[in-house]
């Protein structure tokens, strides 16, 4: 436990790259490989669900510090992050530098017990727990119980510094991190093992990824040299065909087998050694259904035979990665596409897979055009790869381009503000926006991102110089300050005040010169819908 | 009987006619110490500690009129007695006492009950009313002892120094900047300064506080800096066109505000070393009770969570306003924002 606290210091107390990449070496060169499974395990953002309720936690912890409760409260407030709360609040351990014990027993035998535990045994576990601990293992271990444990490195760094210390190229590692694995000794052997002929059959490829377009289009080159694709509002995933069986996976790395059997049945025709890459989505009389219609049959654990009637799911395939067996990502775009197109153009009529169009274009203007008429599509917008790319192991510059539609966008009032949390805890950062309905602000959309550090200050500011109001941990403030919201999707909602509600709104601008008088109403934002 | 009132210019003493660490020009008053929040420019006189003296000359325009007075030594201004005690925050910081009738009350000013090399240590002064200071009032401020933070400092320069980076260490350029010093271990390499810490340094030369050689960083060309050297600067010249001239470097800020993570997150800085010179929590209830104060003014920081505390303990507590908003680490920044790089 102690050395895989030293590793999360070391990664958060730089933001060099090669000083990250040189920890987890050191890390990984020396930790038993019972620990090092469980350490990629969790720096691979794999971690165990919230193990123990959040009031329960505050209500041991308040007691093991011996404050009063309001006090916990304040103290949290001013941190903003409930683990490292706690491990500021509590005494130090009698013995804060004695060895603490293998990161294996830790998790194993102390850290996923404690869900099988009755509460009063859950809290005598973690008192104890806490009593051994010194302050940088505690936090490590209330972020692993609070089930928010995150590290400042990417799965990059983490395969960069994997292959570092096994010799084993880059991408061997990557892909053997891919799907499900249990976190043992053995696992870690193979995943640092050089004989790089790996067993499991079911494994997908690490999806590439696209970054979003910040220049002008035609700043691109030609557009002959491009494709365009509709960017779809759907789940990524692929389908891996392979020794006779048929497995979805989705971007997260999560199994979807079984979720949507229509897919699985038109997979299974494909012939063996294939795997494709493409966007499910509900799909009825050939067009897309908004993906809150998707989300009606992600939750459920057995579909009905109404449901499956209702929602019908297709896999929009754009992308071959492995054609009879080999693997083809390095082949250029269009080879790929051509196999693709062959591929899925043998498959019965009425397959759940299906072809997602090209969108052809002769000019940039054309391009510009099919992307503004992205939401007739139920398309967030465009995609647009290189003709001649590779497919990529993670996210590269240059290839792959995601071009979105603009998005909606409102102007609205600064009405309440609440302190953030991680990184801008002691800010206000948390803001809730207004916007006029009948001479009255009415709260429509909080937001949290889009703001300069420098403007975060001022904000601030504002908020300790103009609060009217304390409810709690929320500020009411002054209505003086107008911000352009941007957000992606509207749609009527009983559940919010203003009867409206708005996917990822965040503030595009602060409008500086507006007034609050300015602002957008209510009857402008419901001519969206 | 109240000897201090609050004032749209600060805290107020009609019996003696002063004020103590005014907001505003004022014909008399008294300083607690030199930092930027305590001390306005433009009074007729000022009354601050022998130690401080020339601490407080140095942030003031030449000619002012400063009466020094002895740490225990007291005076009389109208018809009360005013005397100076250690308060331990920087070189010269004073709580003020004030006698009237028998009735005492003190101002803390800013202080911290940990020892440090650089002044008079800290000592509890009994009182009937105690003015209290609030910065770290939380109980997630507890700091560890002065020499641990020291040898993580200096592990860490020694560290960059055999990486071949120059290490930018940011304090407040008038008190922390030469604790730090005084606990920088100068084997590992030379000690830069910024102009604005190099300025403080001389001060606290003058006054007779030993400290290791220093060299003013200048503004050179930064190949003249050697590479294991340690560079000792304001925090608000982070990321300034200064900082960026010495080549490649590691930065941290010692501060109390970097025992939260968010706080050091929020400022990109490599390190964050939790150094105060601000009582921790454990410390702002010990300097309190020591005083046997029955009614504790709070000010100058968590002033609402500290009262509330005083209240449930059984003490008479009341927050007071201060000019700056207190509970936010950006205040006491603020005040050194000005001071240029030249020293």
């Amino acid at each position: 436990m102690k050395a895989f606290a030293r590793l999360y210091a070391d990664l958060d107390e730089t933001t060099a790259t090669s000083e990250k990449v040189a920890a987890l070496v050191r890390y990984f060169g020396d930790a038993p490989a019972a620990d090092a499974a469980w350490a990629v395990h969790f720096l691979s953002g794999r971690r165990p669900k919230r193990l123990i309720r959040s009031g329960d936690l505050r209500a041991w912890a308040t007691e093991a510090a011996a404050i009063p409760e309001w006090l916990f409260d304040e103290s949290y407030h001013a941190v903003g992050d409930l683990a490292e709360t706690i491990a500021l609040l509590l005494p130090e351990p009698a013995d804060p530098a004695g060895d603490s014990g293998p990161l294996r027993v830790w998790v194993e035998e102390r850290l996923l017990r404690l869900r099988d535990l009755d509460p009063p045994a859950q809290r005598t576990a973690l008192l104890a727990a806490w009593s051994e601990l010194g302050g940088r293992e505690r936090y490590v271990w209330n972020k692993l119980i609070t089930g928010a444990f995150r590290v400042g490195a990417s799965q990059r760094l983490v395969v960069r510094a994997l292959a570092e210390v096994s010799g084993v190229p880059d991408e061997v590692i990557a892909h053997r991190l891919m799907g499900a694995w249990e976190p043992d000794a053995d696992f870690f052997r193979r995943l640092v093992a050089t004989d790089t002929e790996d067993a499991d059959r079911s494994r997908p490829y690490p999806f590439a990824l696209a970054y979003p377009l910040e220049l002008e289009a035609d700043a691109l080159g030609p557009v002959e040299e491009w494709q365009a694709e509709w960017k779809w509002d759907g789940i990524r995933a692929q389908l891996v065909r392979r020794a006779g069986s048929v497995w979805l996976w989705s971007r997260g790395e999560d199994l979807l087998t079984g979720r949507f059997p229509e897919v699985e049945l038109t997979g299974g025709v494909l012939p063996d050694g294939t795997v494709l890459d493409g966007e499910l989505l509900p799909w009825l009389d050939g067009a897309p259904l908004p993906f809150a219609q998707l989300q009606r049959r992600i939750g459920r654990k057995t579909l009905s035979r109404k449901i499956l009637a209702e929602v019908p799911v297709v896999l929009l395939a754009y992308d071959l990665l492995e054609d009879a067996g080999a693997d083809v990502r390095g082949q250029p775009l269009v080879q790929r596409r051509a196999r693709l197109e062959a591929l899925v153009g043998a498959l019965p009529g009425g397959a759940a897979i299906r072809m997602s169009p090209i969108v052809a274009a002769l000019d940039w203007a054309a391009l510009v055009d099919a992307r503004q008429a992205a939401r007739d599509q139920n398309a967030e917008g465009l995609m647009l790869k290189r003709r001649n790319s590779v497919y990529g192991v993670g996210r590269r510059r240059g290839d792959w381009w995601k071009w979105k539609v603009d998005p909606y966008s409102v102007d609205a009032v600064l009405i309440y503000a609440q302190l953030g949390s991680g990184r801008r805890a002691g800010l206000f950062t948390d803001y809730t926006f207004g916007i006029w309905d009948d001479g009255k602000l009415v709260p429509f959309a909080k937001a949290y991102s889009g703001l300069t550090d420098a403007e975060i200050a001022k904000v601030d500011a504002f908020v300790r110089q103009n609060t009217v109001e304390r409810f709690g941990p929320v500020r009411v403030v002054k209505p003086e300050l107008v911000f352009e919201l941007a957000f992606e999707g509207i749609q009527r909602s009983s559940r919010h005040r203003s009867g409206i509600a708005v996917r990822f709104p965040r503030m595009a601008r602060w409008r500086t010169d507006k007034r609050a008088a300015d602002a957008d109403s209510l009857d402008t934002v419901r001519a969206l819908l | 009987m109240s000897l201090l009132r609050l004032t749209d210019r600060g805290l107020y003493c009609e019996a003696g006619d002063f004020h103590v660490d005014a907001w505003a020009a004022v014909p008399r008053v008294v300083v607690t110490h030199a930092h930027g929040d305590h001390v306005a420019w433009g009074c007729g006189a000022y009354l601050t500690s022998s130690a401080g003296a020339a601490v407080l000359a140095a942030r003031l325009p030449a000619g002012a009129a400063i009466t020094p007075l002895a740490y225990g030594e007291s005076v009389t201004m109208g018809s009360v007695r005013v005397s100076l005690h250690p308060a331990g925050h920087i070189l010269g910081s004073a709580q003020v006492r004030l006698e009237l009738h028998g009735e005492v009350w003190v101002v803390s000013g800013d202080y911290k009950t940990e020892p440090d090399p650089t002044c008079t240590p800290f000592e509890p002064v009994r009182c009937r009313t105690f003015i209290t200071e609030s910065t770290f009032g939380l109980p997630i401020y507890r700091w560890r002892p002065e020499h641990e933070v020291m040898a993580d400092i200096n592990r860490w320069w020694r560290n960059n120094a055999e990486a071949g980076r120059v290490s930018l260490l940011y304090g407040y350029a008038l008190g922390k900047a030469q604790r730090l010093i005084a606990g920088l271990d100068p084997g590992i390499g030379p000690i830069l300064t910024h102009g604005a810490v190099e300025r403080m340094t001389g001060v606290y030369r003058s006054q007779g506080v030993p400290l290791p050689p220093t060299t003013y960083a200048g503004a050179g060309a930064r190949r003249d800096t050697p590479r294991g050297a340690i560079v000792v600067a304001p925090p608000a010249a982070d990321a300034s066109p200064w900082s960026r001239r010495f080549g490649p470097s590691s930065n941290a800020f010692a501060s109390g505000w970097m025992r939260v993570r968010g706080a050091r997150r929020r400022r990109s800085l490599d390190r964050g070393f939790a150094l105060s010179d601000h009582a921790d929590w454990p410390g702002l209830l010990a300097a309190i009770e020591a005083t046997g104060a029955e009614s504790v003014w709070v000010t100058h920081g968590y002033t609402t969570v500290l009262t509330r505390w005083l209240s449930e303990h059984g003490l008479e507590a009341r927050a007071v306003a201060t000019r700056f908003e207190g509970e936010r680490e950006d205040a006491a920044d603020a005040a050194d924002t000005a001071e240029a790089a030249a020293p």
